[in-house]
């Protein structure tokens, strides 16, 4: 979509790698999204999809690999720096607490308070929270949670993805990360999951999805990455593409030979 | 899902849908309290046709001052356990405080208040260094707290040194645990705790109110303040047929409220919460998950140490067996009995005086039939068990309802 870039894309990687003992997860990884990009990133189990996302979201820090808010250099070194800069994610396990209800779990980590209160007796504002739980909920049109002081615990797969995403945007980020938010969903969830995704593309947000489901991938997102063996090996515009050369790509049936040589890189 | 769908389910079901409420109120641990309070009836019931004493006032008062040292230590391990971690040697650590305490008032002739403030300062210290260990060096907490028992336990004999047994002289210390507040300042903190606690639930109604969210059925919050209001005036009056509410009880209760204040209020006590429950969670969440960690080890042994303190102010001495024997698995089991859960995430600060209360009535109520330790140790460790085997049973029943 927006292949000539001349802006700097709203979020670049460069020459990201990241290695566990002898096993090398990430081997100069290039990867950018611009805002109001929808970007898949999809290739075989163990190709190193999380492993970047976990890279970009400061959780698991790469060993090598420089990052670019906008053109401007930043680092990333702890989930809150991820925050600061307007990056959110929506892990692959979800990452909720389920002894907390869904209040809770929306802000965790980012509690509101009582302005009246003194602010070092860090008294939780549970009605401002709870009241921007019902908007937030509201705003990405989940009907399938009723009581938001339901524990997580006693949610099904999709309320619980559907709370990991609107956890995600609370803090009015820019760029949204969303590890496999399909995998476990109903077609009626999945419908709504990627209805989401389309609203924060409108929204201007950058958003990247990893999904091995490639009927998702054509169907919502605007140009796909493809990650194998540990190296991005090609990157396609949904538009000029057909599944079968994306298959290939992550196989390697056809790239394979040239694993170095991306399709189409500047 | 509203207290209103309840209702209604109730009655379309039937006795059928009670229970199956009941049982998910059990495992979501919100009918915890109630089960205990039912348990703690029991008991009592019991002594009190076993022997017609158990019930008077002047045993009563006694039950809940033999019980404000293992209440205040639990309290820590509550936050100990709402991490998914535990602390072994709480029991020696308050031993071992307590011991510098009465070793700076008699030895040193250092004010009784200053050598309370080093004992709890003494705690805090050993707290940090368990946080430190744990976080820094990722010992399971079981590990270094069991060495932790032994070396605390060296520690405090060789404090105490050659005597052995150090005792209190009649002082701040001692009072702790010796003065009673009068008939009519009883009554006149039961009504203020009473009003307190109105004021809070209408303020709270109104505040819901007022932002346009459902404020929740009245009458069951109506109900639980009077059967609260009822347990507080009741205590009240069979202090004051005795010698009065004992200052004690009163700081065990204040410790107690203040936590469940930071507990379920603040901040850090949500905090506490994740971390017990997804602890990787709670990292990606931005929470710093090592500082909440340290925090609750240093206020955890400080709790011991401020248990210790009280247990020297009731037995007037602190020797070498202080903090030994069963303080620590009584200030662990209590708790559990009451409804924390061992895993982490799950609990009440509450159940800290609940649990102290059951398993301090079993022993109260064992000492006044006169049976013997072997009979006592039984019993209290078949509670124990009766206790972990609920609490596992329901996490597994949570488990299969998932
Ligand atoms: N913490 C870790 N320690 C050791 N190896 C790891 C760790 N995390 C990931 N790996 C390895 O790194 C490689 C890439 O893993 P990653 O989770 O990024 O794959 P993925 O592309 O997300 O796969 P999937 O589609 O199955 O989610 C795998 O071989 C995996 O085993
Ligand atoms: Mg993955």
């Amino acid at each position: 979509m927006n292949a000539t870039t001349k802006a700097p894309p709203l979020l670049a990687l460069k020459g990201v790698s990241k290695r566990f003992g002898p096993l090398e997860a990430l081997t100069g990884v290039d990867f950018e999204v611009d805002a109001g990009e929808v970007v898949a990133l999809v290739g075989d189990n163990g190709a190193g999809k999380s492993t970047l996302v976990k890279a970009i979201a400061g959780v698991q820090l790469c060993d090598e690999g420089t990052f670019f808010m906008r053109g401007t250099e930043v680092t990333v070194s702890s989930p809150k720096d991820a925050t600061a800069l307007g990056i959110t994610t929506v892990y692959q396990d979800l990452a909720l607490c389920d002894n907390l209800d869904i209040v809770a779990n929306l802000h965790l980590g980012h509690e509101r308070f009582v302005e009246s209160a003194a602010r070092f007796s860090g008294y939780i504002d549970e009605i401002e929270m709870e009241k921007s739980s019902l908007k937030l909920l509201e705003s990405l049109a989940v009907t399938t949670i009723k009581d938001v002081r339901a524990h997580v615990a006693s949610l099904s797969g999709g309320q619980r993805q559907a709370v990991a995403i609107a956890r995600s945007l609370l803090g009015e980020p820019s760029v949204v990360l969303l590890d496999e938010p399909t995998a476990a969903l109903g077609v009626v969830q999945t419908k709504q999951v990627l209805n989401c995704i389309r609203t924060l593309r409108e929204r201007g947000l950058g958003v990247v999805i990893i999904s091995h489901n490639l009927a998702d991938v054509f169907e919502v997102a605007d140009r796909i990455v493809v990650l194998r063996l540990a190296a991005r090996v090609a990157t396609f515009d949904v538009r000029g593409v057909s599944h079968e050369d994306v298959v290939a790509a992550i196989t390697g049936a056809e790239f394979g030979a040239a694993p170095n040589e991306p399709k189409e890189r500047t | 899902m509203s207290e209103k769908e309840h209702d209604t389910q109730v009655s379309v079901r039937g006795v059928g849908g009670t229970v199956r409420r009941l049982g998910r109120m059990v495992a979501e641990g919100q009918a915890g309290s109630l089960l205990v309070i039912l348990m703690i009836a029991a008991i009592w019931i019991f002594f009190q046709v076993m022997n017609a004493n158990f019930l008077s006032p002047a045993n009563l008062t006694n039950l809940m001052l033999q019980n404000v040292a293992v209440a205040t230590i639990s309290i820590g391990v509550v936050l100990v356990l709402l991490l998914g971690e535990i602390d072994l040697s709480i029991g020696s650590i308050s031993g071992l405080c307590a011991a510098v305490m009465a070793v700076l008032i008699i030895k040193h002739n250092v004010s009784p208040v200053l050598a309370v403030l080093a004992a709890l300062a003494t705690g805090a210290a050993i707290g940090l260094f368990t946080g430190f260990m744990v976080t820094r060096f990722r010992i399971p907490s079981f590990v270094i707290t069991l060495a932790g028992l032994l070396a605390w336990e060296g520690l405090q004999l060789y404090v105490l040194g050659a005597t052995g047994t150090i005792n209190m002289p009649n002082d701040f210390v001692t009072k702790l645990t010796s003065t009673f507040f009068s008939s009519l300042i009883g009554l006149i903190i039961a009504v203020l705790a009473i009003v307190f606690m109105c004021g809070l639930a209408f303020l709270g109604r109104v505040r819901r109110r007022r932002a346009g969210l459902p404020a929740g059925p009245m009458r069951a919050q109506a109900i639980r303040i009077v059967l609260i209001g009822a347990v507080i005036v009741a205590a009240i009056v069979i202090f004051n047929k005795d010698r009065g509410l004992p200052l004690a009880v009163l700081i065990v209760v204040g410790l107690a409220l203040a936590f469940a204040y930071i507990t379920q209020q603040t901040r850090f006590g949500r905090h506490v919460f994740a971390v017990g429950g997804n602890a990787e969670a709670a990292r990606r969440a931005g929470i710093r998950i090592d500082r909440v960690r340290i925090i609750v080890f240093v206020v955890a042994s400080a709790l011991a140490a401020g248990g210790g303190i009280l247990a020297a102010s009731r037995l007037l001495a602190v020797n070498q067996s202080s903090g030994g024997s069963d303080l620590l698995l009584m200030a662990i089991a209590g708790p559990v009995i009451a409804g924390t859960s061992l895993f982490g995430g799950r609990g009440s600060v509450w159940s800290a005086l609940l649990g102290a209360l059951v398993i301090g009535s079993i022993a109260n109520g064992m000492d006044l039939l006169s049976l013997s330790s072997s009979v006592k140790f039984m019993v209290t460790g078949a509670v124990l068990m009766l206790a972990v085997t609920l609490e596992a049973a329901t996490r597994l029943q949570r488990q299969t309802d998932d």
